[in-house]
């Protein structure tokens, strides 16, 4: 069935009048209908507005016209806004808030003939790394519903894994797309930062947030970067520099590709099993012509202490405007402050208050110097780091995370749930491009099946066409995606 | 350098008063400091707003550059710096008419630094403060609260229009230069006239497009040390903030003079009541928690552009006032007046420079001229009479050619119907009668005519010769000289004074 099918194929077909974008969009709804009880990736399912575009994307196709993502089933993390749509971010604080207006990137999918078929689930407004901070709902891991998705974009990632949807957004900050696609078994890409408009995602860490593909393969991620990468004047911060297509002519094999193993990534730090699966990725790279070179990243080792006092300090500023004046949740008290605070406390779970008051504190008068300047500063250096680095490598190749999707609060102490973030958050500050794409599978004792592992690999500013280059060779020489079956998959397609 | 003049004496000391002005201008623009909304005055309430101005979440700021070279403009034009690097700031605090809880504002890097601002006082005399800075925020909402009197104390509730919130505002803080009311005021007119010239602003003080902060305090003359400000606000004309000064002064005196101490504070002028009254005091100050904002990355400006701005500056109005008050030796109230008038300065300078008399070019700019445009509605500049028909008017007129009744029917003829005023005398036969011979004639035809008043001014009623005049000019049909016509009358009535006695 099409529906299995990579994006590629969808629109291909569909441009091709095989199969309409109304019946893939229908069929796609009944599967979310069958699955989504056990997996709890959709917050809401947005089926009329799915419909209605892809009535339209069929109506134009029947004129002659082609569209690159022709009525490819489309899940959006939701914190982005899709007009029409209820939009969440995961919290109460939102209350019924219906967004008025759409992305820009989401905009670029829909014009590019995408059906947008519901909005995902997520740790609230981005904050955590295993979507266990929703307010609004549980996400399980399709590959074994007692553990976590990841997160922050776990809903989206689980609804990619668990075939509800054929790609997905994400956003991802400190590693929100990266993490949870390691953790689900499927491609997580975060772009350059400036790269993707920001416009319509509602912010965690403005210097910070990307948005990103989620998809089964490479390619599929390439096709969706291709068509909303690049300047929007909607939002000052993307980047004034054309964006080379990636989606075509990806190359298979990697001879004269030079890639960096971090010495302060050694993986014996690793779980043995866990270990072995990144020593045999390391190996494939070079079996498939890549020259493995050592590199240092020396300040590396600070970047979630770094990460933990930038991104907290511009959040306690975004979530400013949630205040129950204007939209969402209010909870009326007899004077304005009151109502703010009343409104707030109820609205906001235990970890947005933490990086509120984190980042608050962070910006005060006092101790702006000692701990807002001087995370600036090691931000710099370790983007300095990252570019020393470069000077010897085309890439760099480490874990998307240290250990397999694990149990339902298994972590609940914030600074070990922080530090989930250890391999993903540098190339975050950097501002890098970086993906996750599945390289091996762990057996745990105790736990339901296989459970995948990502492969993290990232290159310098706006190299996206050589980062989707070298991860898509590795996939396709690899094809882990196709090694093992999702359980969750198994019965559902058997009952 | 003024010299310094006690503000009032306290306890047999001097004592001065130290002001500096905190102004917020709101630019005309044709749309918001950070989104494609309208900024137009007086439009329906959240009329002109979008998800960003709303601070909807997702929306991102975006600024315009317009806005930008507009404040560098006005920094240009008082001699200030462009630093090459400049950014964005977030100043949060909470407050219902600010869409986002966080204004973006310029904390340590404004967009201008520097500069000086001269000014002329009514009584010749020429003063200066210097501007510390000129910065760039956004406006809030307009909070209107369901009160008896408006004010939030009380109110069940009140209603917000964020048709304001994002209008670009640009922040002038001056130097503590400022001595008296008079200067405060003449230094906001020499920044209103300015902004005006440079298109920044149409500065509306009662439209609150023009806001200012004055911070004054006391000092004994000669003292270093600055005493104890208070922040007066709410003025709603430049009128009201030379009246809260004179109190605020006198408040503060009266304190000193009792032997208490003055608070540092907020407050508010009392427009009705003629004083100020306390808002609240420093210990609720906030910390602002100013960071860059990451949204909006940092400004550089190249030299050529700012050339290019330089370039475009035009004529400004602090240079004409001293070339009108220096050079042409208009008075300061004159010169204010040409100056402040759009289009009037052109045309006087045109029409001063073909005539080469400034002092008559201003009498009938400021009289006839203002007149006429006040009655009709037309500027004197898009009316029929051009600087050069002024011109050719004045030397007629000096020269003797035609009266002063005659210049004033030419002057509303050419007003509706243009023309050349020298052309009209001669085709027309207006030119003034100084012939002793033809006034005579007429001299004769009047007192034949009028035996009752001739009586009387012999029986010694002098001031019938007004009337006898009168009769004459009437008989030119308004081209006798007016001085040969009296002085033909007097002669023809046998004396030199007319007393009668």
């Amino acid at each position: 069935m099409i529906l299995e099918g990579t994006a590629r194929e969808i629109a291909h077909a569909v441009n091709a009048r095989e199969v309409s974008a109304v019946e893939l969009a229908d069929a796609m709804a009944e599967r979310i209908a069958e699955r989504d009880g056990a997996v709890g990736a959709y917050l809401a399912r947005t089926s009329e507005l799915a419909r209605a575009q892809a009535l339209r994307v069929d109506a134009a196709i029947r004129d002659g016209k082609t569209f690159p993502l022709a009525g490819v089933p489309l899940a959006l993390k939701d914190n982005m806004c899709l007009e029409g749509s209820p939009t969440t971010c995961g919290s109460k604080i939102l209350g019924n808030w219906v967004a008025p207006y759409t992305a820009t990137a989401v905009q670029r999918l829909l014009d590019a003939g995408a059906t947008p078929l519901g909005k995902t689930n997520l740790d609230e407004f981005a904050m955590g790394s295993s979507c266990e901070n929703s307010a609004l709902g549980r996400t399980r891991n399709p590959w074994d519903l007692g553990r976590v998705p990841g997160g922050s974009s776990g809903g989206s990632v689980a609804a990619v894994a668990a075939g509800e949807a054929t790609v997905a957004l994400g956003s991802d900050t400190g590693g929100s797309i990266r993490e949870p696609a390691a953790f689900c078994g499927v491609v997580g890409f975060k772009p350059t930062y400036g790269r993707v408009s920001r416009y319509g995602l509602i912010a965690f860490a403005s210097s910070l947030d990307q948005i990103g593909p989620i998809s089964k393969t490479v390619e599929d991620a390439a096709l969706v970067y291709d068509v909303m990468a690049g300047r929007d004047t909607m939002d000052a911060t993307t980047a004034e520099r054309d964006v080379e297509q990636t989606s075509l002519g990806l190359r298979e094999d990697l001879r004269g590709v030079r890639i960096g193993i971090v010495a302060e990534f050694g993986l014996d730090k690793l779980e043995p099993a866990v270990r072995a699966v990144y020593e045999r990725a390391y190996a494939d790279l070079e079996r498939l012509g890549a020259q493995l070179v050592e590199v240092s990243l020396p300040t590396a080792d600070y970047g979630v202490a770094t990460y933990y006092l930038v991104a907290p300090a511009e959040c306690s500023s975004n979530l400013a405007r949630f205040d129950g004046m204007r939209y969402g949740l209010r909870v009326e008290r007899p004077d304005v402050v009151a109502t703010y605070e009343a409104t707030r406390a109820a609205g906001f779970g235990d970890e947005v208050k933490r990086r509120i008051l984190i980042g608050t504190y962070a910006l005060s008068s006092g101790y702006y110097d000692a701990y807002y300047v001087r995370a600036q500063k090691a931000r710099t250096l370790i983007a300095a780091d990252f570019a020393k680095a470069f000077a010897s490598c085309d890439a760099i190749a480490c874990p998307a995370a240290a250990s397999p999707a694990f149990e339902f609060n298994a972590k609940s102490d914030p600074v070990s749930m922080y530090l989930m973030d250890y391999y993903t958050v540098p190339m975050s500050l950097a501002g890098l491009p970086s993906l996750s794409v599945p390289c091996g599978y762990v057996k745990p004792a105790g736990a339901a099946g296989p459970l995948p592992l990502g492969l993290e690999l990232s290159t310098p500013l706006f190299a996206e066409r050589s980062l989707l280059n070298i991860a898509h060779a590795y996939e396709r020489a690899t094809r882990h995606l196709e090694a093992e079956r999702i359980p969750l998959l198994s019965s559902a397609v058997s009952a | 350098m003024e010299e310094a003049k006690a503000a009032v004496v306290i306890n047999g000391t001097p004592y001065e008063a130290v002001m500096g002005i905190e102004c917020h201008v709101e630019l005309k623009t044709e749309t918001k400091m950070f989104c494609g909304c309208l900024n137009i005055f007086g439009a329906e309430p959240n009329t002109n707003v979008c998800p960003v101005c709303l601070g909807l979440p997702g929306a991102l700021p975006v600024p315009n550059q317009l806005a930008l070279e507009l404040m560098l403009k006005a920094g240009l034009a008082f001699g200030a710096d462009i630093p090459a690097f400049s950014k964005f700031d977030r100043k949060n605090y909470f407050y219902p008419d600010m869409p986002k809880n966080y204004q973006i504002s310029q904390f340590d890097m404004p967009l201008t630094q520097g500069g000086t601002v001269t000014f002329w006082l009514d009584d010749g005399t020429q003063g200066s403060c210097r501007l510390t800075r000129i910065h760039m925020e956004e406006d809030t909402g307009k909070s209107t609260h369901a009160s008896h009197d408006g004010r939030i104390a009380g109110s069940t509730y009140s209603l917000v229009d964020f048709n304001r919130a994002g209008v670009p505002l640009m922040e002038c803080v001056s130097e503590p230069d400022i001595r008296d009311a008079a200067s405060a005021v003449a230094y906001l007119e020499a920044l209103k006239r300015t902004f005006v010239a440079l298109g920044v602003s149409d500065v509306k003080m009662e439209e609150g497009s023009l806001r200012c902060d004055v911070n004054l305090s006391l000092r004994p003359l000669g003292a270093t040390e600055y005493g104890t400000k208070a922040e007066i606000k709410n003025m709603n004309s430049f009128n009201s903030v030379g009246r809260a000064i004179e109190s605020e002064i006198a408040r503060q005196a009266a304190i000193l003079e009792s032997g208490g101490r003055i608070v540092q504070e907020t407050r508010g002028w009392d427009e009705a009541a003629g004083v100020t009254h306390s808002m609240r005091n420093k210990e609720q100050a906030h910390d602002y928690r100013y960071f860059p904002d990451p949204d909006l990355t940092p400004m550089e400006f190249a030299r050529h552009d700012i050339e290019r701005l330089r370039s475009e500056l035009g004529p400004l109005p602090q240079a004409r006032l001293d070339r009108l008050i220096l050079e042409d030796k208009l008075s300061v109230v004159q010169a204010h007046q040409i100056v402040d008038k759009p289009g009037l300065a052109g045309f006087y300078e045109a029409a001063a420079e073909a005539s080469a008399r400034p002092q008559a070019t201003v009498n009938f700019l400021l009289g006839d001229l203002s007149r006429l445009a006040n009655e009709t509605g037309v500027a004197v500049s898009a009316s029929g009479v051009t600087p050069q028909a002024l011109a050719e008017l004045i030397e007629l007129t000096e020269a003797g050619a035609i009266n002063s009744k005659t210049a004033k029917d030419l002057i509303a003829r050419l007003w509706s119907a243009g023309g050349s005023p020298k052309t009209i005398v001669e085709a027309e036969g207006l030119g003034q009668v100084s012939d002793s011979g033809a006034i005579d004639a007429l001299v004769a035809e009047i007192l034949a005519a009028n035996e009752k008043t001739v009586t009387d001014y012999r029986a010694g009623k002098g001031k019938v010769m007004g009337f006898l005049v009168g009769q004459v000019m009437k008989q030119s049909r308004g081209k006798a000289n007016p001085q040969l016509a009296e002085e033909r009358l007097r002669a023809a009535l046998g004396d030199g004074g007319g007393s009668g006695t």
